[in-house]
């Protein structure tokens, strides 16, 4: 979709975590917003989110979407970090057949997209369960 | 605010693989079958449930091509877009501009084409309804996050496997009697839990087709339906609910809600002066068969966490405590996207008409469609009664 590379826009969100937290109510943001959905306030203050979390809820995808076919089957779930953040990402490092809802996992570093569509690799975090 | 009745419905004569039809003539041939239905000779107004001409055919401006090419080249035509609902939302907005005055006779549409790309386009055009920046860059798919969705109510609920699948069963038989359907077979069970494997545990049993297809149909003020179109029962539109939620499936406080189908259903019964219990029958968007389990419990229909088991119980089969997609749904249907919203519409006027030959739930006075756009972002739904 398109030649420009927009993912640059999401650097600091994909390579650096960074998220917005509420100056008035606390609640963390991520990806940041411009008010907070919680209680309407227009001041963050730029936060990293934990590292660590557990896995809510997951999927193993048998028929990708174009770009990850060679990737299948690989595990998407949505994790809820201790900082009280849920988003989806991929799990990795595991065989689905491990995979439980309350799962403990780490939140890495990596490639997720081998080739976008502004030709570029795409980085990212994913989660590794902790075993 | 006037009452409005719908007065005339249009299909095309089957859905499915429409190769050898366009796209504007797909949605043509619905909406003269609704024009010719309703018995009028004038419109004033139009709107077309679209989710992605531009992407599925690269089409856009759908307003201005549809009204060109129905015979009607110069009145007000608006595409309508939110995703799945795009359909249940056209009708939506006619429904609105005939209760407010503005225009007595108004055509709601819905249409689309999806199969003149090949299947990683469609899956493409169709993700796009998801968060493209926080979903869709992980390589999540629709099955993939509805499947999230199933696991998360099996873990909390214990909703089976086989629960899940007994959403399809009783879909196909229900479309096994619809000449319509795209998929009119039966199945079972097994069948459903032995297909291929698309995003655990769902597997392409649960999973509605892709589609091309259109829907369409006639509304006028109440008051002129009784006096000028006689053709049919009177069908009433009685009460309409709409309501957004969170586009990512991850921003929700219970992954097992849909909170805008609960906040559309209760808008829609609040205006009907209706409760759960006094629906005889209610389409709903069975996109995926845990959406229907989902849905039917966001309605008030049955528990939370119940609708497993309710379905496995035949509480929704024709013949049931309440019938649900009597038509077959979108997964036995087949499912257009932007046209199965009005179709539903269409399904629950039939009914209400006494007109669903086989699939007839005996004595039906009141009826329910629900549409759904995304992982549950969108939500529209409304109520008929026959009048």
């Amino acid at each position: 979709m398109g030649i420009t590379g927009r993912n640059w826009r999401e650097y600091p969100q994909r390579y650096r975590t960074e998220a917005a937290k509420c100056t008035k109510c606390g609640k963390i943001n991520f990806p940041p917003r411009l008010i907070c959905p919680e209680c309407g306030h227009r001041e963050f203050e730029k936060v990293v989110l934990a590292d660590e979390g557990v896995i809510s809820t997951y999927t193993v995808i048998r028929v990708a979407p174009s770009g990850f076919e060679d990737e299948v089957p690989y595990a998407v779930g949505i994790v809820e970090l201790k900082d009280g953040v849920s988003t989806m990402m991929q799990i990795t490092d595991c065989e689905p057949e491990e995979l439980e809802i309350g799962m403990p996992v780490k939140i890495e570093f990596r490639r997720v997209q081998t080739e976008g569509d502004a030709g570029v690799l795409m980085y990212g975090y994913k989660a590794v369960p902790v075993r | 605010m006037r009452d409005v009745a719908v007065i005339g419905v249009g299909m095309n004569e089957k859905w499915g693989e429409l190769w050898e039809k366009s796209f504007r003539d797909i949605f043509v041939e619905a909406a003269l079958n609704a024009i010719d239905d309703a018995g009028v000779d004038k419109l004033d107004s139009m709107y077309i449930g679209c989710m992605s001409g531009g992407l599925f055919v690269g089409q856009e401006h759908l307003g201005s091509i549809m009204a060109d090419y129905l015979g009607y080249g110069n009145i007000p035509a608006t595409r309508v877009e939110s995703a799945c609902a795009s359909g249940g939302l056209a009708f939506r907005q006619a429904y609105i501009e005939v209760a407010s005055g503005m225009s007595d006779i108004v055509l709601a549409g819905g249409v689309e084409k999806m199969l003149d790309v090949d299947g990683g386009a469609a899956t493409y055009a169709l993700s796009t309804a998801a968060d493209q920046e926080y979903e869709c860059f992980h390589g999540i798919t629709f099955p993939g996050l509805y499947a999230m969705i199933a696991k998360a109510h099996m873990h909390k609920y214990g909703t089976t496997r086989e629960q899940l699948a007994h959403v399809s069963v009783k879909n196909h038989k229900n479309g096994s009697k619809n000449k319509r359907a795209q998929f009119p077979f039966e199945t079972t069970v097994d069948g459903v839990i032995n297909s291929v494997l698309v995003a655990d545990p769902l597997t392409i049993m649960d999973c509605s087709p892709v589609t091309d297809g259109a829907a369409a149909v006639i509304l006028c003020p109440l008051d002129l339906a009784k006096t000028k179109f006689k053709n049919h029962p009177i069908i009433k539109v009685i009460g309409s609910g709409h309501a957004t939620d969170t586009i990512a499936l991850h921003d929700r406080k219970d992954l097992t809600w849909l909170t805008a189908v609960e906040l559309a259903g209760k808008k829609a019964f609040e205006a009907a002066g209706k409760k759960p219990t006094d629906i005889d029958l209610c389409e709903v968007h069975d996109c995926f068969s845990i959406a229907e389990i989902c849905v039917t419990e966001a309605l008030g229909f049955f528990e939370p966490g119940k609708g497993g088991a309710a379905v496995e119980s035949g509480a929704t089969a024709i013949g049931g405590k309440i019938p649900v997609n009597t038509s077959g749904g979108l997964k036995s249907k087949g499912h257009p996207v932007g046209a199965t919203g009005v179709a539903q519409i269409i399904e629950v006027t039939e009914q209400l008409r006494g007109a669903s030959g086989e699939r007839q739930v005996e004595g039906a006075k009141v009826g329910m469609a629900q549409n759904m756009g995304g992982s549950g972002g969108s939500s529209v739904c409304h109520i008929l009664e026959v009048n």
